[in-house]
């Protein structure tokens, strides 16, 4: 351990000595650490990058994907700390780099990472089994008004999106309902197409399944506008015929959730703009386009101070939802 | 029939010199995969996804598929060798295995576990194959309740008649469900029992304790026990292999039950392990011999592996049907087809006949292949009793180290083992059980969440357990599991003393 530390602190010294603005690249395989387990959104957003980039020939350099998903994603990001200053590590996540840290008490603060860029907006709506009651999201919170606390949201952890989202629809509307954690989006998706919860927050990839077999259907879906155009996936219906939840008379404008790729803090400008540059060309390519329109996420593509500024407002936002709940750890 | 066309179909798909030689080498990979402690079919899978991208998906999930059965194959074949799992679904293997193996019958150990792997393969495909459309409706029925009852009937199943003292088993379990506790809780998002090590933050893991209880644990036993393993004098034939194949249909109704109890807990998201050990206590209940059970019976072999082999393969039904995955190993998978642009749910079966009738076709095929390659090896794996224990042993110190690196890459797992080997020897040594802590690990967490889900949707009210007609039925065999055998066992103590005197 010394060893590679004394390793990497000269390699470091050998970086800053080196003329200001030299070409950086990678010497070393990458890792890329993923705040997930195997096999969930997180872990598929990294594993297309890894794709792309190899199939691109983007980064000479081999890639090794390593899931870290303890803790919600915090042993991703915890490890990423205890690697500061290593160039040759990328962090991926979600918002939950920053927003952990103000639910649970933990060892890591999001200074000790640094954004890269975020590469995706998953969007969120809200699905009620296809023969529930109600026919717009209003109906369901003016149900939930007549008799407070029965309606049950399944959600996919504990004071994660999901719970944060129906958190606000509360404080929004001062509806009331019953949140339940379950493990995973998949997971909701059934519970719900089973009937054991009455709605839920999923993104659109966790209940396109059962959407299409008519299981489920969206009331709308929380962006400013409505989603992109799409082939029919039920009956009639695409994901561009989902009205908006603002249009339904739900005042929350958007909820949206990052897809982001981070490095350990202290690693010099040059490890950055490499990466930033090489993420750009994974966002243009063909892997990805695809990624997008499989998984019905909205494309972006924020580096720099567009990134810092749209974080800056997430966490903001959603400190407010947590205060309001009391749920902040500090 | 149309489910027979669609196979038929399918058997056209995958029986192609491409498809066959993706089944032999999946397979084989697995193997390799599954012999290595640690390494297993998870990780196995997620290391071979990034290669099937330039697959089309049924060629890619064929080979995915594959090996996976490998690996569940190979898992048995240390569990029995050296009472080192390979697999995590493997654990209860290594009550009746090892010591069948430690008695000089190797061979017949390994030909039993993998045949009746192979029958249990078969039985979940079969029942794939005809009820695809029926099943996951059943498992849509399958709330938070459901799935506590699901949980507490194989703690109840496997805990009913154990043959340590009830006081020592109690120890064992609550240190199994503390152990299970440590880390992030899904429910309150509150982080347990971590003592401000964030190696805990994501939970002890299951492997690496297992690696520790039964590896360095029998290893240090072994090493008291003067430097050797007692099984140096197996004879190795060719003939044990088909002599015990012979003797299979002896034990129709183990399999039988078992395989039945793997296809259920493979559906209704329970997992390859709690079928294995569920099967494993039901089958040592059900048995006139059940007090045997331990030593080196054919049926604590054969319970555990048929219903682990049913269960892995009809955990492909919830996944594809679905979109759960009832094991690490299919969700990995299940990660893979949404990267190769399929979205698993009940539709798939409509839109993308040819990909799901040919993976079915291909676990035919594959798991046959399976057996068959696995079988082959028997030979050479039961001769590695043979070589003397100065260099077997340290090379199975260097395998389970080796093996709790790579569940996580992360050197505190390696203290763990450490740790655990002695807790496994002091254990051994003062005949504590350590099946009802593993047992504990595996679902305490699981059963803990849906008691907490459950209570949280009936506002803390218990007859949510016996709110419907599955659920109570579930609750009410769990509870029978439970009490019946001790009631037995007290009617005959009471009667004993009553003849003596």
């Amino acid at each position: 351990m010394t060893n590679i530390k004394t390793g990497l602190l000269a390699a470091t010294a050998v970086l800053l000595a080196a003329p200001a603005f030299a070409e950086w690249a990678p010497e070393r395989p990458l890792e890329f650490i993923v705040a997930s387990g195997a096999g969930g959104g997180t872990d598929n957003f990294a594993r297309t990058i890894q794709a792309a980039i190899t199939r691109g020939d983007v980064i000479e350099q081999p890639i090794v994907v390593l899931n870290k998903g303890g803790g919600s994603g915090a042993e991703a990001f915890l490890y990423a700390k205890q690697n500061a200053e290593n160039p040759h590590k990328l962090i991926f996540g979600t918002n939950n780099v920053y927003l952990l840290p103000h639910v649970a008490k933990l060892a890591y603060e999001a200074k000790d990472l640094q954004p890269v860029a975020a590469l995706a907006l998953d969007e969120f709506l809200i699905w009620v089994k296809a023969d529930s009651p109600y026919q717009t999201a209003m109906d369901m919170i003016e149900a939930a008004k007549a008799a407070p606390g029965t309606i049950v949201f399944g959600g996919s952890q504990s004071k994660d999106t999901d719970e944060t989202l129906v958190a606000l629809i509360e404080q929004t509307t001062g509806a009331e309902f019953k949140y339940v954690p379950f493990n995973g989006g998949g997971e909701v998706g059934v519970q719900l197409a089973g009937g054991h919860v009455a709605a839920n927050v999923n993104n659109p990839n966790e209940n396109l399944g059962q959407w299409q077999a008519g299981a489920i259907r969206p009331l709308c879906v929380f962006a400013p506008q409505r989603m992109a155009e799409s082939a029919p996936i039920q009956g009639e219906m695409g994901w561009h015929d989902i009205p908006t939840c603002k249009e339904q008379g739900l005042d929350i404008e958007s909820y949206q959730m990052p897809r982001t790729v981070w490095l350990p803090a202290g690693t010099p400008p040059e490890v950055l703009a490499y990466y930033e540059a090489a993420l750009q060309k994974v966002s243009e390519s063909q892997e990805w386009q695809d990624y997008l329109t499989k998984t019905s996420q909205s494309a972006a593509f924020l580096t720099g101070d567009a990134l810092a500024s749209f974080i800056a407002k997430s966490e903001g936002d959603t400190v407010k939802v947590f205060e309001a709940e009391g749920w902040s750890a500090k | 029939m149309g489910n027979f066309d669609l196979l038929m179909t399918g058997f056209g798909i995958a029986i192609t010199p491409m498809h066959l030689m993706l089944m032999v080498c999946g397979v084989l990979m697995g193997l390799v995969v599954g012999v290595l402690p640690g390494l297993g079919a998870p990780n196995g899978v997620s290391l071979l996804i990034p290669l099937t991208f330039t697959l089309d998906p049924t060629s890619a999930i064929i080979l995915l598929s594959s090996m996976y059965w490998g690996a569940l194959f190979g898992g048995s074949t240390t569990s029995i060798l050296f009472n080192i799992p390979g697999e995590p679904s493997s654990v209860a293997t290594t009550f009746d295995g090892y010591p069948m193996a430690q008695s000089g019958q190797s061979t017949r150990a390994l030909t039993l576990a993998f045949m009746s792997a192979g029958i249990g393969a078969l039985m979940g495909v079969i029942v794939i194959t005809l009820l695809a459309g029926w099943a996951s409706n059943f498992a849509l029925r399958f709330g938070a309740p459901e799935y506590f009852a699901v949980y507490f009937l194989a703690f109840a199943a496997f805990i009913g008649m154990g043959s340590a003292s009830p006081a020592k088993t109690m120890v064992s379990l609550t240190v199994g469900l503390l152990l299970a506790s440590v880390g992030m809780d899904t429910v309150t998002g509150e982080i347990r029992l971590t003592y401000g090590f964030s190696e805990l933050l994501g939970g002890i893991s299951f492997l690496v304790v297992v690696i520790g209880l039964f590896g360095i644990g029998e290893l240090l036993a072994t090493v008291q026990e003067g430097l050797r393993f007692r099984g140096v004098a197996s004879r190795i034939h060719l003939r044990d292999v088909f002599r015990t194949i012979a003797e299979l249909p002896r034990y129709w109704a183990t399999t039988l039950r078992s395989g039945l109890i793997g296809i259920w807990m493979g559906i209704t998201p329970g997992g390859p392990t709690a079928a294995s050990f569920m099967s494993y206590g039901i089958a040592r209940q059900a048995s006139r011999k059940g007090a045997a059970f331990g030593t080196g019976r054919p049926e604590g072999i054969v319970a555990p592996e048929t219903a682990d082999h049913s269960a892995g393969t009809c955990a492909m039904l919830p996944m594809l049907a679905l979109g759960v995955p009832s094991s690490a190993t299919a969700a990995v998978m299940m990660g893979g087809l949404m990267i190769w642009g399929l979205t698993p749910g009940p539709m798939l079966f409509a839109t993308k006949p040819d990909f799901v009738w040919g993976l079915i076709a291909s676990m035919y095929i594959s798991n046959i292949v399976g057996v068959i390659l696995v079988l082959a090896t028997v030979p050479l794996f039961a001769a590695m009793l043979r070589i003397p224990f100065a260099i077997i042993g340290p090379m199975i110190v260097a395998i389970c180290f080796v093996g709790a690196y790579t569940v996580g890459s992360s050197t505190f797992d390696l203290w763990l083992v450490l740790l655990f080997g002695l807790v496994g020897y002091l254990f051994n040594k003062l005949d504590y059980p350590l099946a009802p802590l593993v047992l504990a690990m595996v679902l305490g967490h699981k059963a803990e969440n849906a008691f907490h889900q459950s209570m949280l949707l009936s506002d803390g009210s218990l007859g949510i357990f016996f709110a419907n007609p599955l659920v109570s039925s579930i609750m009410v065999v769990g509870l029978a599991l439970l009490i019946v055998p001790k009631l037995l066992q007290l009617g005959a103590r009471l009667r004993r003393p009553a003849t003596v005197e």
